[in-house]
C-alpha cells in the first residue's frame, strides 16, 4: 500500500477530512462565527466537489478487492457529490436562521458527511461486508437528521419511523447475505459470482437482500415508510433521501444483481417487472391526491424508482447507461423541484398546492424553475426528463418488454396530470392570497440555478449523455 | 476576401429583439428606439459596404458574379450530403436584399419615433421590428432551402406579432391571424414541396440544386406523377408557398387586411421586404424553374403574375380607404414582378426578365414604402384612414405632398423616375416573349397611374375637410426618411442594373426600348390625365362613371367576393360539414373514453390510499409480507 493506493478513496478520504475540520471549526469557533463556519464549510464542499471532477482517481481495487473504483463510479460519486451540494446551498439560510441558534448547525454537517461518506463506500463496495457496514452508514446519521426538527411532532414521527423501517430493511438484507454466506462461503463480489448456484436457498437470500436494499430505493412495497419520513423531515433531508441516497442505492443494486446476480437474472428479472410495475402504479396513484407538496414529490419520487427498473431489466450496458443518466437527470429535476419547495417553505412556512396558487405573478423566477424542474420529472421534450426517460424506454423495449413500457407510458401520462396540476396552480389560477414575493439569499440562488442549468445542459449537451455511453461497460468489472 | 464578418447583419437584430425584448419594461422608450436604430444603422452600413466590396472589387471572377459562403455551420445531420445549415450567402441578389432590407428598415425605425411616439408599447414595437428583421436577414441570405423556410415562418410570426400590434382592437387581432393562417396553409405547400424537392434530390443546399451543370437539372430526377415530373410538381408546390407569401390570387387575402397593424409596419412587412419573399424564392431557385421540364411552371408564374396584376389594381382603383389602394398596389406591383420572372430566358439578354423583376423589386421597395409613410404622414394629421376625410393637404403638408407626388410618379411610370425604367424593362420583356401579357402589363401600367392619381388629388387637392384641428407637417423624425427615400425613388433608376444582376449572372446591356416606353408612358398619362379630370376638383363625374360601370364596380368594391368564397368553403363546407362529424367522433368516443379512463384512476386511487395507515406496523407487515410472498413465488416457481 502506498499513497496512490489511498489515493483511490480520494472522495471518501476528503470528505472525513472535511468532517473533521467542521468538527474542530465547531469547536475553536464563537458562537458569533458559526454564520461564517455554514459558509466556509459549504465552500469546502464546494471545494471537494471540484477536486472530485479534476482528479479521477485510477482504476482498481484496494483492500483485496474490499474497495474498487473506476470511471463510472467515480462519475456517479461525482453527481452525487454535486447533488449535495445543491441541497447544502439550498439549506444554507435554513441552517443559518433556525439551526444557528439552536446550536446544532455544525452537527447537521457531520450527520450529513457522514452519510455521503456512507454512500460513497457503498458504490465502491467489492464485498458483501463492505457494502452492509456502508449501508448503515449512509442510514444512521440520516435517521437523525430526519428528526431535526425536534419540536415537530412529524419530524421525531419520521425520524423514528426511518430507524425502525431501516432496522427492519437492514436485518433483512443482513439475513439474505447470511444465506448467500451460507450457500457459497464467499464475501467478496466476485468470488460469489462464480461460486452462486440457483438453489432454494440462495433464492431465499436473494429476495432478502434485494427486500432490503428495496427499502433505501423505496420499492413497492418497501416503500411505506417514504411518504411520512418525506413530511415529516426537513426538506433538505427529504431532498437528500429522495435523490442522493436513492440514487446511490439504484446504482450498487444494478451493479449487483448485474454481476453477482447474473446467473440469476431468470429470477431477478420477473421480480423487478412486477415490482416495476407496482411502483409506479402506486406511487402515481398516491401522487395523484397529495396536497402537501413533501408528501406529493414524496410519491412521486417512489414511482420515478419505478421507472428507474425498466433500465436496470435490460441487463447490458444500454440498461446501465439508461440508469446512470437517468439518475443524473432526475437528481437535477428534483432538486430543481424541491429547492423551490425549500425556499417557499423556510420564508413562508407554507407547504399545500393551494398555497402556490398565483404564485407566478409574485415570484415568477420561483414558478420557472419549478415548472422547469416538474416538466423533466414528468419527461417532457426538451428537457432533460424526456431524454432520460426515453433512453430508460429504449433500453426495456430492446429487451423485448413491450407491455411493461407500455405500462410506463401510460403512468408517464397519469404522472403528467398531476404534475401539470402544481403548474396549472402557480400559472393559470389566480389567489386572494398569494405567496408574497421574497428575495432569496445567494446560496438558495446558487442552488437553484445549478438545479436549473444541470436539467438544461443535461438535456441539451448530448456529449455528456455519450460519455456516461462510453463508460458504461465498466459496470461489468 | 473575407465576408465572415456578415454573420453580424443578422445577428445585431437578434440581438436588439433580445435586449430590447427581455427589458422591455424597464427601458425608456427613447432607450429602446435609439438601440434599435444605432443597431439598424450599423447592419445597414455593413450591408452597404458588402454591397462595394461584392460589386466593385471581388464579386466578378472572369465575366461571372461568384457566390459566397460567408459562413456557415451545419445544424442538423441527416446524411453525408443532406444536412440543415445555417449560414451567410452572398451572391448579388442575396447583397441587393440585404442592402433594401436593411435600408428600408432603417427608415421604419426613424420614421416610428415620431410615428409611435407615446404607445403604449413602444418598446414591444421595437423588440418586433428587430425581430422582423434579423428573421428577414436570415431569410435573404439562406444557403439552403430549409434555413431559408424556418426563417421563412419567422418572418410569418413576426408579422403576425406586428399586424396584431393593437391587440385590444379587434379588427387588428382577426386580421393578423387572417394573416397567419392563409400564409401558413400556403407554407404547408411550401413545406412539402422542399421535402418532396429534398427527398428526391437527397439536398436542401441552394448551391447543389441551382447548378445549371449540375445532375439535378441535367438528368432530372424522380419519376413523374399525373402527367408532370415530381420535381414539377415539388416546384408548384414551393410557388404556393411563395404566392401565399407575396399575396398571390387566391392567396391574397390577407394582405388588405394586415393594413390594421401600425403604417410603418406595412411599409416595412407588407410594401417592401417580406411581401417579395415569393418573388425571391422564384428567383433564387430561377434555374431550377427555368430548367424543368422546359419552364412548366415559370409559365404557372407569369400569369398568376399577371392575373394578380390586373385583378388588384382594378380593386385599387375602387377602394376608399389610402392603406388598402396602397395593398392591393402592391399586389398588383408584385404580380408584375411574378410576371417578369416568368417570362424570363436565361442566357444574356434573354435574362432580362429575371433582371426587370429584381430592378422593379429594388424601386418598388423604395416608391412604395415612401407612399406608405406619406400615407402614415398623413394618417398621423387627420387621425382617418378614409380618403373622405382628407382633401387639400397640400398647403399644410408639403413635405408629404411633394414626396408623395415623386412616388406615385415613380409608381406610374413617369419618365425619369425609377419605377419608369423598371417598369419599362419589365413590359420589354413581355413583349418579347408573351404579347398577350403584354397587354396586361400595359393595361394595369395605365391602372396604376390612375388609382394613384386619385388617391393623390383625393388627399392633397381639393376642398378642405372638417378637421378638427389643423392639419400640420410630420416632425423630423418622419419626414427625414420621407426626402431620402424620395430621393432613392428616383436615383436607382439610373443604375445599370444588367450589370450586376442577371439570371445566369453575366453582365449584359439592356437599352431602353423607345417604341415600348413611349407607349408605356402615354398610357400612364393618360391615367393621370383621367384621374385629375375625375378628382382634381370636387365633381359628379366619378359617381357618373361609377355608375357606368355598374356591376363591375360593385364587384370591384367588394373585392370580387373572395373573401366571402373563402368564408363560404371553411365556415359551411369544411366547419358544419365535414368538422362536425369530427367534432362528435371526439367529443362523444374520444373524450368520453379519456373522462372514463380518468374517473376509473381516480377512484382506484382512492381506494388505495387507506394503505398508507400511518403506523409502523402495518408498514413493518407489508414490508415483511412482500419479501415472503416474493419468495414463495420463486420458490414455487422453480
Amino acid at each position: 500500500m502506498n499513497l496512490e493506493m489511498f489515493l483511490k478513496m480520494q472522495n471518501e478520504l476528503l470528505l472525513v477530512g472535511l468532517l473533521l475540520a467542521v468538527l474542530i471549526g465547531e469547536i475553536i469557533t464563537s458562537q458569533k462565527s458559526k454564520v461564517k463556519l455554514i459558509n466556509v464549510t459549504i465552500i469546502g464542499f464546494a471545494l471537494v466537489t471540484l477536486i472530485g471532477f479534476i482528479y479521477q482517481p485510477t482504476q482498481g481495487s484496494i483492500f483485496g478487492g474490499m474497495f474498487r473504483t473506476n470511471a463510472l463510479i467515480q462519475l456517479l460519486k461525482n453527481g452525487l457529490n454535486v447533488g449535495v451540494l445543491i441541497i447544502l446551498m439550498q439549506s444554507a439560510g435554513w441552517l443559518k436562521e433556525s439551526l444557528v441558534p439552536q446550536k446544532k448547525s455544525a452537527e447537521f454537517f457531520m450527520l450529513m458527511f457522514s452519510s455521503v461518506i456512507g454512500l460513497n463506500f457503498m458504490i465502491s463496495s467489492g464485498d458483501f461486508l463492505m457494502f452492509y457496514v456502508a449501508l448503515e452508514l449512509s442510514t444512521l446519521p440520516v435517521a437523525a437528521l430526519a428528526s431535526y426538527n425536534a419540536y415537530k411532532r412529524q419530524s421525531a414521527e419520521a425520524g423514528i419511523k426511518l430507524i425502525l423501517s431501516a432496522t427492519l430493511a437492514s436485518g433483512l438484507a443482513l439475513f439474505g447475505i447470511s444465506f448467500l454466506y451460507g450457500a457459497t462461503g464467499a464475501l467478496y463480489f466476485d468470488d460469489m459470482a462464480n461460486l452462486l448456484q440457483m438453489s432454494n436457498l440462495t433464492i431465499l437470500g436473494l429476495v432478502f437482500f434485494f427486500a432490503g436494499l428495496s427499502f433505501k430505493v423505496s420499492l413497492v412495497p418497501f416503500h411505506f415508510w417514504t411518504a411520512d419520513v418525506y413530511e415529516g423531515s426537513p426538506i433538505n433531508v427529504t431532498s437528500y433521501l429522495s435523490v442522493i441516497s436513492k440514487g446511490a442505492a439504484v446504482f450498487i443494486m444494478m451493479f449487483i444483481l448485474f454481476n453477482v446476480f447474473k446467473a440469476f437474472t431468470s429470477i431477478w428479472q420477473p421480480m423487478l417487472y412486477g415490482v416495476a410495475i407496482a411502483t409506479m402504479f402506486v406511487g402515481n396513484l398516491f401522487a395523484l391526491r397529495q396536497q402537501n407538496l413533501k408528501r406529493f414529490l414524496a410519491f412521486s419520487s417512489v414511482a420515478q424508482a419505478g421507472f428507474m427498473l425498466l433500465g436496470i431489466l435490460n441487463g447490458g450496458v444500454l440498461g446501465a447507461t439508461s440508469v446512470v443518466y437517468f439518475v443524473l437527470v432526475y437528481m437535477f429535476s428534483n432538486l430543481g423541484a424541491f429547492g423551490v419547495v425549500q425556499a417557499i417553505s423556510h420564508k413562508t412556512g407554507k407547504e399545500n398546492m393551494k398555497d402556490y396558487e398565483g404564485l407566478y405573478r409574485t415570484n415568477p423566477l420561483l414558478s420557472l424553475i419549478m415548472m422547469l424542474g416538474l416538466f423533466s420529472l414528468a419527461g417532457i421534450p426538451p428537457v432533460a426528463g424526456f431524454f432520460g426517460k426515453f433512453f430508460l424506454f429504449t433500453a426495456a423495449a430492446g429487451k423485448g418488454y413491450y407491455i411493461l413500457v407500455f405500462i410506463a407510458v401510460v403512468n408517464a401520462t397519469i404522472s403528467l396530470y398531476y404534475y401539470l396540476k402544481v403548474i396549472r396552480a402557480m400559472f393559470l389560477r389566480v389567489s386572494d392570497n398569494p405567496i408574497p414575493y421574497f428575495k432569496n439569499d445567494i446560496f438558495m440562488k446558487l442552488g437553484l440555478a445549478s438545479a436549473a442549468a444541470g436539467i438544461l445542459v443535461l438535456g441539451l449537451y448530448s456529449p455528456l449523455f455519450e460519455y456516461v455511453q462510453s463508460i458504461s461497460n465498466l459496470i461489468f468489472n | 476576401m473575407n465576408f465572415s464578418y456578415t454573420i453580424l447583419i443578422p445577428l445585431i437584430p437578434l440581438f436588439v429583439f433580445l435586449f430590447v425584448g427581455i427589458l422591455h419594461t424597464k427601458l425608456t422608450p427613447k432607450i429602446a428606439g435609439s438601440i434599435g436604430v444605432l443597431g439598424l444603422s450599423t447592419t445597414t452600413l455593413l450591408s452597404l459596404y458588402t454591397a462595394y466590396k461584392y460589386f466593385f472589387e471581388v464579386g466578378k471572377v472572369g465575366e461571372v458574379y461568384q457566390t459566397f459562403i460567408g459562413a456557415k455551420t451545419t445544424w442538423i445531420n441527416f446524411t453525408d450530403t443532406l444536412h440543415i445549415d445555417m449560414g451567410v450567402l452572398l451572391d448579388p441578389i442575396s447583397i441587393m436584399m440585404l442592402v433594401v432590407v436593411s435600408f428600408i428598415s432603417l427608415m421604419v425605425h426613424i420614421y416610428s419615433l415620431g410615428y409611435m411616439k407615446g404607445e403604449a408599447g413602444f418598446n414591444r414595437y421595437y423588440a418586433f421590428l428587430s425581430l422582423f428583421t434579423f428573421s428577414m436577414y436570415g431569410l435573404v441570405i439562406a444557403t439552403n432551402i430549409f434555413q431559408m423556410y424556418i426563417f421563412w415562418e419567422l418572418v410569418g410570426v413576426s408579422s403576425f406579432l406586428l399586424i396584431g400590434y393593437y391587440y385590444d382592437k379587434p379588427s387588428a387581432v382577426a386580421a393578423a391571424k387572417k394573416a397567419f393562417i392563409v400564409t401558413r396553409f400556403a407554407d404547408l405547400g411550401f413545406l412539402i414541396g422542399i421535402l418532396i424537392l429534398s427527398y428526391y434530390a437527397g439536398t436542401f443546399d441552394f448551391q447543389t440544386l441551382n447548378d445549371p451543370q449540375g445532375a439535378i437539372i441535367l438528368n432530372g430526377i424522380g419519376g413523374s406523377f399525373m402527367g408532370l415530373s415530381v420535381l414539377t410538381w415539388a416546384l408548384i408546390l414551393m410557388f404556393m408557398g411563395g404566392a401565399g407569401k407575396s399575396a398571390m390570387f387566391p392567396l391574397h387575402i390577407w394582405l388588405p387586411d394586415a393594413m390594421e397593424g401600425p403604417t410603418p409596419v406595412s411599409a416595412l412587412i407588407h410594401a417592401a421586404t417580406m411581401v417579395v419573399a415569393g418573388v425571391y424564392l422564384v428567383a433564387r431557385m430561377f434555374p431550377l424553374y427555368y430548367f424543368i421540364d422546359g419552364g412548366f411552371v415559370l409559365q404557372i408564374v407569369a400569369y398568376v403574375g399577371a392575373f394578380t396584376a390586373l385583378f388588384a389594381a382594378i380593386i385599387a382603383c375602387t377602394q376608399n380607404d389610402i392603406k388598402r389602394v396602397l395593398a392591393f398596389s402592391t399586389m398588383s406591383q408584385i404580380g408584375y414582378m411574378m410576371l417578369a420572372l416568368g417570362v424570363s430566358g436565361y442566357d444574356g439578354h434573354e435574362g432580362l426578365g429575371y433582371m426587370a423583376s429584381m430592378f422593379h423589386l429594388f424601386t418598388h421597395a423604395m416608391f412604395k414604402a415612401l407612399l406608405f409613410l406619406g400615407a402614415g404622414s398623413v394618417i398621423h394629421a387627420v387621425h382617418s384612414n378614409l380618403m373622405k376625410d382628407m382633401g387639400g393637404l397640400r398647403k399644410y403638408m408639403p413635405i408629404t405632398n411633394i414626396t408623395f407626388l415623386i412616388a406615385a410618379l415613380s409608381i406610374s411610370g413617369f419618365p425619369f423616375t425609377s419605377g419608369f425604367f423598371s417598369k419599362d424593362e419589365i413590359l420589354a420583356a413581355a413583349f418579347e416573349q408573351n404579347k398577350l401579357l403584354y397587354f396586361v402589363g400595359l393595361f394595369v401600367a395605365g391602372l396604376t397611374a390612375f388609382y394613384m392619381f386619385r388617391i393623390y388629388f383625393s388627399i392633397f387637392w381639393g376642398k378642405d375637410r372638417d378637421y378638427k384641428h389643423a392639419p400640420h407637417e410630420s416632425p423630423l423624425t418622419m419626414t427625414i426618411p420621407l426626402i431620402l427615400l424620395a430621393i432613392l425613388s428616383i436615383a436607382p433608376g439610373y443604375i445599370h442594373f444588367s450589370d450586376f444582376i442577371s439570371a445566369d449572372r453575366t453582365s449584359f446591356v439592356a437599352h431602353l426600348d423607345f417604341p415600348l416606353a413611349i407607349t408605356a408612358v402615354v398610357t400612364g398619362l393618360i391615367g393621370i390625365l383621367v384621374a385629375f379630370v375625375f378628382y382634381k376638383k370636387e365633381s359628379n363625374i366619378p359617381e357618373r362613371a361609377t355608375k357606368a360601370f355598374g356591376a363591375i364596380y360593385t364587384w370591384a368594391y367588394h373585392k370580387f367576393y373572395i373573401d366571402e368564397l373563402y368564408l363560404f368553403v371553411t365556415k359551411k363546407i369544411i366547419f358544419n360539414v365535414v368538422s362536425a362529424s369530427f367534432a362528435w367522433f371526439d367529443k362523444k368516443v374520444i373524450d368520453d373514453g379519456m373522462i372514463g379512463i380518468g374517473n376509473a384512476t381516480i377512484n382506484s386511487s382512492d381506494k388505495i390510499k387507506k394503505l398508507q395507515s400511518g403506523k409502523f406496523q402495518d408498514y413493518a407487515t407489508w414490508f415483511v409480507v412482500g419479501a415472503i410472498a416474493l419468495v414463495l413465488y420463486f420458490l414455487y416457481k422453480n
